[in-house]
């Protein structure tokens, strides 16, 4: 920690004002750059004790920067994570207004839901596949609170890891049987196939992201609750949306989302 | 048809050569500036009589040119086709022998062995899932006798459709109940995952693809006969071969094939 207590419930003020105005702002670790993941960690619950003090729900957890690809380019081992409110939830097929977003990105995503808590150190994928009640496919529209979608690490942790927006699907599937490594996913734009990808492209396996979820909360002496609805992290890159855009997903069998932005 | 048969007969008779010798040659197009692509095919054919003529035998096509990536940067916008002949077969297991090829890069594709005869024109894609007996994951190891890969589309449908060797993975799959659109494709180059896809990357579909070649050979009078193998195009870039890598592809609700070389 570099910060003090006064300088993180600010900078959680800083951000969340901005999402809520849907306006960019500079990021953060301009102004502070010694700002560490404790640090992030500490901005995040404090924007989250605002959005609770203000009636909101946390409905979820979230994993980011879940790639390879993005993790090499963000020189960092694991992934990082965030929070679900309630109003960030979006029915399957509804409409996403544009006015409340500053500069949306889709990405899709396989959701897991637990029937038994999770609790790290030494979570493994064999440990959240038995603890899984069923995965879902899902959408999530990430909106960086930063201009450009500029950030480091530490800057989009203690932006909520750009969460804005999530679509679950329809089709609940048990894990027993199902290769989610293989498991394809075809996003289409306005009927133009745009990204693909399988599973494997979250850590190699998108229960990982579970496990590193559960092993990390760990380390803050807390566990992932049963029930918890859990987003893996995006398996494909994130496409950037505009009004008048429709997204659709086709995902191996888990059914398809779609939502459009108005 | 811009070319003599002269010529069509001597850059056939060239390429060839270029492929016995395993000595690649300069691009055609540097050489014939308005050779068309129905002279690529012409050549095509000569190269491919010359290697029946000394023994070879058809066992199917491949499919190239299918994804948006090489389209682009070939500039074109429809797939091509080469012939499958016995001498390109390997078998999963064996170390392929680079010093066989010049330049090998290797495709994980969906292989489709058809069990009746497919006559187009007029085919579309019920009746390639009714001709088709299975589909399996394959490797399609291409190589250039084209110097430094420098292709234009007339050179690589001249060079065959730039084939080199093929391996089946060895688990028939039906057809029946699979959408191969949305299966997903995981692509490791030893050991580590290279990339991840979905079906959706060839020509929105391999069904597609398939049902383009029977089409256009159609069109062309080439039979298109049952018990042939199909390579549908590639869903994984182009990755470069040196002896010693091993690759293993695996796809959703199909299995896997693996290859490695010596």
């Amino acid at each position: 920690m570099t910060l003090d207590e006064k300088t993180i419930q600010q900078l959680a003020a800083h951000l969340e004002d901005a999402e809520r105005e849907a306006r960019a702002v500079a990021k953060i670790t301009d102004a502070h750059p010694h700002l560490d993941w404790d640090d992030a960690y500490a901005i995040q619950a404090s924007i989250r004790a605002r959005k609770e003090a203000r009636g909101s729900r946390v409905v979820g957890l979230k994993a980011g920067l879940t790639s390879r690809a993005k993790m090499k380019q963000m020189g960092v081992e694991t992934p990082c994570f965030g929070l679900l409110f309630d109003y960030m939830s979006a029915a399957n097929g509804s409409e996403i207004r544009m006015a409340e977003l500053i500069h949306p990105k889709v990405e899709a995503e396989i959701a897991f839901v637990l029937k038994q808590p999770l609790r790290g150190p030494g979570c493994h994928v064999g440990a959240v596949l038995a603890a899984t009640d069923f995965v879902v496919a899902a959408v999530e529209i990430i909106d960086s609170r930063y201009e450009n979608f500029r950030f480091d690490l530490a800057s989009v942790i203690a932006d909520n890891t750009s969460a804005s927006r999530f679509v679950v699907g329809d089709v609940a599937a048990d894990v027993e049987g199902l290769d989610l490594r293989t498991l394809g996913l075809v996003m289409e734009k306005n009927g133009e196939i745009v990204a693909m990808a399988a599973g494997a492209a979250v850590l190699g396996h998108p229960a990982t992201a579970v496990a590193e979820l559960a092993n990390h909360l760990a380390r803050r002496g807390q566990e992932i609750p049963a029930g918890t609805y859990v987003m893996s992290g995006g398996a494909t890159e994130a496409i950037p949306v505009a009004a008048g855009d429709a997204i659709h997903v086709r995902f191996q069998n888990l059914g398809s989302t779609s939502m459009r932005f108005v | 048809m811009t070319l003599e048969a002269g010529d069509i007969r001597r850059y056939g008779d060239e390429l060839f050569d270029a492929l016995v010798a395993r000595r690649a040659v300069a691009p055609l197009t540097e050489r014939v500036a308005d050779i068309t692509i129905e002279d690529a095919y012409a050549i095509q054919l000569r190269m491919n009589q010359r290697r029946i003529g000394a023994g070879d035998r058809v066992v199917g096509k491949k499919i190239g040119v299918t994804s948006k990536a090489v389209q682009n940067m070939l500039k074109v916008y429809q797939p091509d086709f080469g012939q499958l002949l016995s001498s390109m077969v390997c078998s999963e297991g064996e170390a392929i022998d680079t010093d066989r090829l010049i330049a090998p890069r290797a495709e994980a594709e969906v292989a489709f062995i058809l069990k009746r005869d497919l006559n187009g024109p007029g085919i579309t894609a019920a009746d390639v899932l009714r001709a088709t007996d299975y589909v399996l994951p394959c490797f399609e190891i291409v190589d250039s006798r084209i110097q430094d890969w420098k292709i234009k589309i007339q050179d690589t449908v001249a060079d065959n459709a730039s084939c080199g060797v093929f391996v089946l993975g060895g688990t028939p799959r039906s057809l029946r109940g699979l959408d191969l659109a949305v299966a997903g494709m995981v692509v490791e180059k030893n050991g580590e995952i290279v990339s991840t896809a979905a079906g959706a990357a060839v020509q929105g579909s391999p069904v597609n693809s398939v049902v383009w070649l029977a089409n256009t050979l159609g069109a062309l009078g080439i039979p298109f006969k049952a018990g042939e193998v199909i390579l549908s195009g590639s869903q994984s870039p182009l990755m470069p071969v040196t002896a010693g890598d091993s690759f293993h592809c695996s796809v959703g609700g199909l299995g896997s094939c693996s290859v490695r070389f010596a």
